[in-house]
């Protein structure tokens, strides 16, 4: 029975390594050591087609001292990201709760709102240029049928991010599914002691499903942070980064360094700067969650 | 937690009111570009605007689809759809059920990195997996946009599978062993049968993560005839800026199919994603 039992482990060891040898060579050749060698070019001068020389610290230095655009970029991205995360989030919480009440044709409304989210983002870019269209678009078409004052949308400085951050409120259906799964965690048995005890509506959303649902929130918070670092489509296809470089989103600049410029070293630097700065908000946000996310004894993620 | 008892009509009302104008505005649009994907470039900008074609151009989408070589586009997606969807289904089914099921050492710590990795920005292994792929001379052809997905076929892939498997009583595997079964042959004959609502929602996920794939195509692929559906209409609308009804009309064939899909999968679909919790 013991030598039996010894050649089970001996099996599943064998096999074991055999079947997730594809992941392990994957993380091997597809990430270790891309953010390795990615590091490495960042302190060199490399340009596709000519010599590189190690330069240290210099592209961290143009970056942050003399480099313009990469100022713009990072503006444009933090301005996209506080609007269109929290806006997102706030968004995709309230249908979560429309969609979480028994009503009549529930999976119908669920499919609908689901429905933005798998509309290929080429496409979608194209429908919301007529969308945002100044002379006859379905917006400025609406605001002037009502007699109000017309917007240039992405199309004018001032108004292309928040258009932009409108646009994103469209897709945010993986983050209405992951609220809709923790709302239907949220054990009844709470909602009915604070009935119990005279509770309104009020309450129960604000004592019962908010703390129950900070784990999902802080989930989607983190996800929704690294995902509008790195917009890129909207940019590349809508706006080109305009105008006067409006748009111009920290991913595109890279990529307009890295594969128009073909300036590798210092894009890849640019790479290294996003993902600090994503490592750093990631990590505050994890600081303070002690403070506001709730995890329940056993039922927490 | 519901919002409106079954006896306060104002807020039920109040209910559907909202769902049906969210409704509204996620179904707008869709119907915005099937109705100009038929319509003159003149009637579609008609103030104020009009619904029905008149008269029907059906010839938007001949004069469309042949004017870029859209059949050409459309084989290409294809055929990385076909590699990438075998790919990531062998691959991930293995690694899950090795990380779900069997012991060996270091699992939990090749599994963390794993997941780790999820949240590692693309961009920064963006250019070194550029420049990995051009000294294998794999520009402009389909390797990189296929060949990774071989190695595991995704993290979220594997993660999601894990957590089927998991599920799975584990006496199966135990009574199989006691008959001297290895564990290639537990995860044939046992595993992959239970697990394929699991893997129908992995190959639906693959399917359209590549169909909407653009970052991909466009740093690796450069010449007009390995052009994937999404570049062919990123492409096409720069030659054809201002012809709103080939535009429309192009959109709206590329997002048919990925809508056909979703309606006959869409129970699995939302199944999957609540499964895990996690697709961001």
């Amino acid at each position: 029975m013991r030598s039996k039992a010894s050649g089970v482990a001996r099996m599943e060891r064998k096999w074991g390594i055999i079947f997730a040898l594809p992941p392990i060579l994957g993380l091997l050749i597809f990430t270790l050591y891309p953010v390795t060698a990615s590091f490495f070019y960042s302190l060199t001068d490399w340009s596709i087609g000519s010599d590189w020389t190690m330069i240290g610290f210099d592209n961290y230095k143009t970056v942050f001292t003399d480099d313009p655009l990469f100022n713009k970029a990072l503006y444009a991205t933090t301005y996209y990201a506080l609007g269109s995360v929290p806006i997102g989030l706030a968004v995709a919480f309230a249908v979560a709760m429309l969609l979480n009440q028994k009503v009549k044709g529930l999976s119908i409304f669920r499919t609908i709102f689901y429905l933005p989210t798998i509309v290929p983002s080429i496409a979608n870019t194209i429908l919301w240029l007529w969308i945002f269209n100044p002379d006859f678009g379905l917006l400025n078409s609406g605001l002037k049928a009502v007699g109000l004052p017309t917007s240039q949308w992405v199309y004018a400085e001032e108004t292309a991010i928040p258009s932009l951050i409108m646009m994103s409120t469209w897709g945010v259906g993986n983050t209405i599914l992951i609220f809709l799964a923790g709302l239907q965690g949220v054990p009844g048995h709470l909602y009915e002691a604070v009935e119990v005890d005279g509770g309104n509506r009020w309450h129960k959303f604000w004592n019962i499903t908010i703390p129950c649902m900070t784990p999902t929130i802080f989930f989607n918070l983190i996800m929704a942070l690294i995902g509008t670092f790195q917009a890129f489509n909207q940019a590349y296809v809508m706006t080109e980064g305009g105008p006067n470089n409006s748009t111009l989103f920290y991913v595109y600049y890279l990529y307009r360094k890295a594969f128009t410029e073909s300036k590798i070293g210092y894009a890849s630097a640019l790479a290294w700067v996003l993902f600090l700065i994503i490592m750093l908000l990631t990590f505050i946000v994890f600081k303070t969650s002690n403070r506001w996310v709730h995890y329940e004894e056993g039922g927490g993620k | 937690m519901t919002i409106a008892g079954k006896n306060f009509a104002p807020l039920r009302a109040l209910l559907y009111v909202l769902l049906i104008v969210g409704s509204i505005g996620m179904i707008f649009p869709f119907v915005w570009l099937i109705r100009s994907s038929l319509m003159e470039n003149s009637q579609i900008f008609v103030f104020p605007p009009e619904w029905i074609p008149d008269p029907f151009k059906w010839s938007n989408y001949k004069e469309a689809l042949t004017s870029v070589p859209f059949g050409r586009y459309f084989l290409n997606t294809l055929t990385i759809e076909l590699f990438v969807i075998s790919g990531v289904l062998i691959t991930s089914v293995m690694a899950a059920y090795s990380f779900a099921r069997l012991n060996w050492p270091g699992r939990n710590l090749v599994f963390a990195l794993l997941l780790g990795s999820m949240m590692l920005p693309y961009a920064v292994t963006l250019i070194p997996n550029f420049m990995l792929w051009r000294s294998l001379g794999g520009i402009n052809t389909f390797m990189p946009l296929t060949v990774p997905a071989w190695f595991g076929g995704g993290a979220f892939n594997i993660f999601l599978l894990r957590q089927f498997f998991m599920g799975i009583p584990k006496e199966l595997d135990e009574a199989a062993y006691m008959d001297g079964a290895a564990p290639y042959r537990v995860l044939w004959t046992i595993i992959v049968p239970l697990a394929k609502p699991a893997m129908i929602v992995v190959a639906i996920f693959s399917f359209i993560d590549v169909w909407n794939d653009f970052l991909g195509p466009i740093i690796y692929l450069n010449s007009n005839e390995k052009f994937t559906l999404a570049l062919g209409l990123a492409t096409f609308k720069g030659l054809y800026n201002a012809q709103w009804g080939y535009l429309m009309a192009a959109s709206a064939t590329i997002v048919a199919p990925i809508l056909v899909l979703f309606f006959f999968a869409q129970r699995q679909f939302i199944e999957g994603i609540t499964l895990t919790g996690i697709k961001g």
